[in-house]
């Protein structure tokens, strides 16, 4: 059966030829933005393409592992020469752009503004000013947004998206939606009432005499100021939001779950299946990151090991000629076998957590504990030649 | 001289994801409990995993006493909002809460800060009112955290009037009170969450003078040998060496043999991380470390053994 569904490799070459779109998903510090630097890399290093990564991990890394001293919203091309000084000649073109929050959500509303007035207005506005600048949910969908925007211009081949650090995984999926509903809100209609006509109904008199105390009268009107001139962008953030959803839904797009094999992260990936099978997103890959090896469960070796914890001294001697009859030898080989079966702890229960995803997943690559950090383009093209191959 | 982790009355645990907050959260208290304090330990991020920690049920608004002396609880910031009203506005809005609620939500999405300010403030106020000697927060992850820590005075900035702002300023003071309040941050010796630790360092320095009470390094590998042990291995691990044990044992001894090389780089990559951390620390800042459990549960039982280690550095 193995061999008729084919190797993850295949898949995962598969995959990024298929596919316009590549959004690498997955709880936090599970290698996200690395994977998909890689994936990205890896596929400019083999195929006559251009590849765009776009992340929106705010630690920066990727900018060091791709030789960008800055790295901003506008897209940059990685030299090829980092390429060839990795040792590859690279048959397509690497690009990498970061997020920038704030500058996104300036460009976004500059665009969709009816006219200078109501722009300069929004930007000088401090709600809007928090909001673009330190709110955290709001890079999901200005990040989203600006996928959208960049697939539509047509230029790379294919776009591997790192996506945002959410507090729940899908929270950027849901943010187009949401930002739709909003603006079709009763309640903001409500909430922009008294601000348009100054007349405040009976009916909704005691929430704002409650908010005036609690917030004071300034702030609601900056509230109310931003969500009025808002309301003049509403058919197209609306109209662009929906495109923006169609998009994450359609043939393009496909996502890649990242995970490590502890049950935190595990939790989150099988959850975040569960849902995007539910929602009927396509599910190209689940990888997994710093798996330890299966040798670690070999019966033969874990017999090895018991009897150099239990009769290091009987062992030893067998090991004289190498060892130059060494005294320390056997409480060396007494630590080797114990820090195997430390390991063997560890490893079963990543692989009771890795059947639990199995059955979820189609195409799951697994990659090892690499026992140096990826510093570097050869580095990146390391980790995806062992997704291609694992 | 800097007030005693436990003898603080506020932690926040915060830490890049991934790293086990968690764990060091839910350890922390426990160690806090058995001390003889009355600790209250509150998940931020509703995702139900404190509970786990516990082997307890769903966590709640209200807090669930889990053991003697501890209590845990789950945040909510709309009940933290009744609650609020209720207390500090004496708004009689039990009924009628529902349309506030669902605006209030509104509001709390467009106005940043908002949501935070009901947490921190929900938290500072049990402090303040001395319900408990010890309030452990099981903080948002790094990227998140400044933006809660800091929310009092980001509220300030926008709301010039009202009660919200004279409410800021007793949370602030609570906050920036070093024998109260502290952070502690947690990071394993990798290299991303050194780097975002040493970052995070800074940033709640600068941008909202909350104390940071300790570094906690967890799941640090131990050395497997001394130096004489090491030529040792490294005389083992050629191909006479694993011949050789391999016909002392069987052939299964040269996946023992990788197994022990792996633990050492992983050692060894690690150590570095961890000096870098070490190096990178603010002068008199206390760096403890957390041995990696080479344990198969995460239960109630990995949370005492954490427990207990931490107890020994404390």
């Amino acid at each position: 059966m193995a061999a008729r569904r084919g190797s993850p490799s295949v898949r995962l070459a598969q995959l990024t030829a298929a596919k316009e779109i590549l959004l690498s998903t997955g709880s936090g510090g599970v290698g996200k933005t690395t994977t998909a630097a890689a994936i990205g890399a890896q596929v400019a290093a083999t195929v006559d393409a251009k590849v765009l990564v776009l992340t929106v991990d705010p630690a920066k890394r990727l900018a060091n592992a791709m030789g960008l001293k800055t790295f901003g919203n506008k897209e940059v091309r990685i030299s090829p020469d980092l390429f060839l000084d990795a040792g590859v000649e690279p048959a397509g073109e690497l690009w990498a752009a970061m997020l920038d929050t704030k500058q996104s959500w300036d460009d976004l509303i500059a665009r969709h503004a009816p006219d200078s007035g109501v722009r300069d207005a929004i930007l000088a506005n401090p709600i809007y000013q928090n909001i673009s600048a330190k709110f955290v949910q709001s890079h999901d969908y200005v990040a989203m947004e600006r996928l959208y925007e960049i697939h539509t211009a047509g230029n790379y081949d294919l776009i591997v998206v790192d996506t945002p650090p959410t507090r729940n995984a899908v929270d950027f999926l849901d943010a187009p939606e949401r930002l739709a509903d909003f603006f079709g809100s009763r309640l903001l209609r409500w909430l922009i009432a008294p601000y348009r006509s100054r007349v405040v109904s009976v009916a909704s008199r005691p929430f704002y005499n409650i908010a005036d105390r609690i917030l004071g009268t300034q702030f609601l009107e900056d509230i109310a100021e931003f969500f009025v001139l808002f309301q003049t962008m509403r058919r197209d953030f609306t109209e662009r939001a929906e495109a923006v959803s169609r998009l994450l839904g359609g043939q393009a797009t496909s996502f890649v779950v990242v995970s490590t094999l502890e049950a935190a992260p595990v939790r989150e990936a099988r959850y975040f299946l569960d849902l995007l099978h539910e929602r009927k997103y396509h599910v190209g890959a689940v990888v997994l990151n710093k798996v330890l090896p299966s040798t670690l469960l070999d019966p033969d070796a874990t017999a090895a090991a018991k009897s150099m914890v239990a009769e290091p001294e009987t062992i030893a001697p067998h090991l004289f000629e190498v060892l130059d009859n060494d005294e320390h030898a056997p409480r060396m080989l007494a630590e080797i076998g114990a820090s195997y079966l430390n390991y063997q702890v560890v490893a079963q229960r990543e692989a009771e957590l890795r059947s639990e995803l199995g059955t979820q997943a189609g195409t799951v690559a697994s990659v090892p504990y690499f026992s140096h950090d990826i510093a570097d383009l050869a580095g990146l093209l390391e980790l995806g030649e062992t997704l291609w191959e694992s | 001289m800097s007030t005693a982790l436990l003898d603080r009355r506020l932690l926040f645990v915060t830490g890049k994801g991934g790293v086990g907050k968690s764990t060091v959260a839910s350890s922390l208290a426990i160690l806090a409990a058995s001390r003889g304090k009355r600790t209250l330990v509150c998940e931020v991020d509703a995702k139900g995993n404190l509970a786990d920690f516990y082997g307890t049920n769903r966590l709640r608004f209200d807090p669930t006493q889990v053991q003697e002396r501890l209590f845990a609880m789950s945040m909510d910031t709309e009940a933290s909002l009744r609650e609020y009203l209720k207390l500090q506005l004496h708004v009689p809005l039990v009924g009628r809460i529902g349309p506030l609620a669902k605006a209030f939500d509104f509001v709390a999405t467009a106005a940043p800060g908002v949501k935070e300010i009901l947490t921190v403030g929900k938290l500072a106020y049990e402090v303040r009112e001395r319900h408990y000697d010890l309030v452990v927060v099981d903080a948002s992850a790094s990227g998140h955290v400044v933006g809660q820590l800091a929310a009092s005075d980001a509220i300030r900035e926008l709301v010039s009037v009202g009660v919200v702002r004279a409410q800021t300023e007793w949370m602030t003071e609570l906050l920036t009170d070093a024998a109260t309040t502290g952070v502690v941050i947690v990071a394993t010796p990798e290299e991303m969450p050194v780097n975002e630790t040493l970052e995070l360092i800074d940033r709640v320095d600068t941008e909202t003078g909350i104390d940071i009470a300790a570094v906690i390094a967890n799941r640090v590998l131990p050395e497997l040998f001394n130096r004489d042990e090491e030529a040792d291995f490294e005389r083992l691990d050629t191909p006479e060496g694993r011949a050789a044990l391999v016909g002392a044992t069987n052939d299964g001894a040269v996946h023992v043999i990788d197994g022990a090389r792996l633990a050492v780089d992983l050692r060894r990559s690690r150590a570095e991380h961890l000096d870098r951390l070490a190096a990178g620390l603010p002068n008199g800042m206390p760096l403890i470390l957390v041995p990696y459990l080479f344990t198969r549960s995460h239960g109630i039982r990995t949370t005492r053994q954490v427990a207990q280690r931490l107890g020994e550095e404390l």
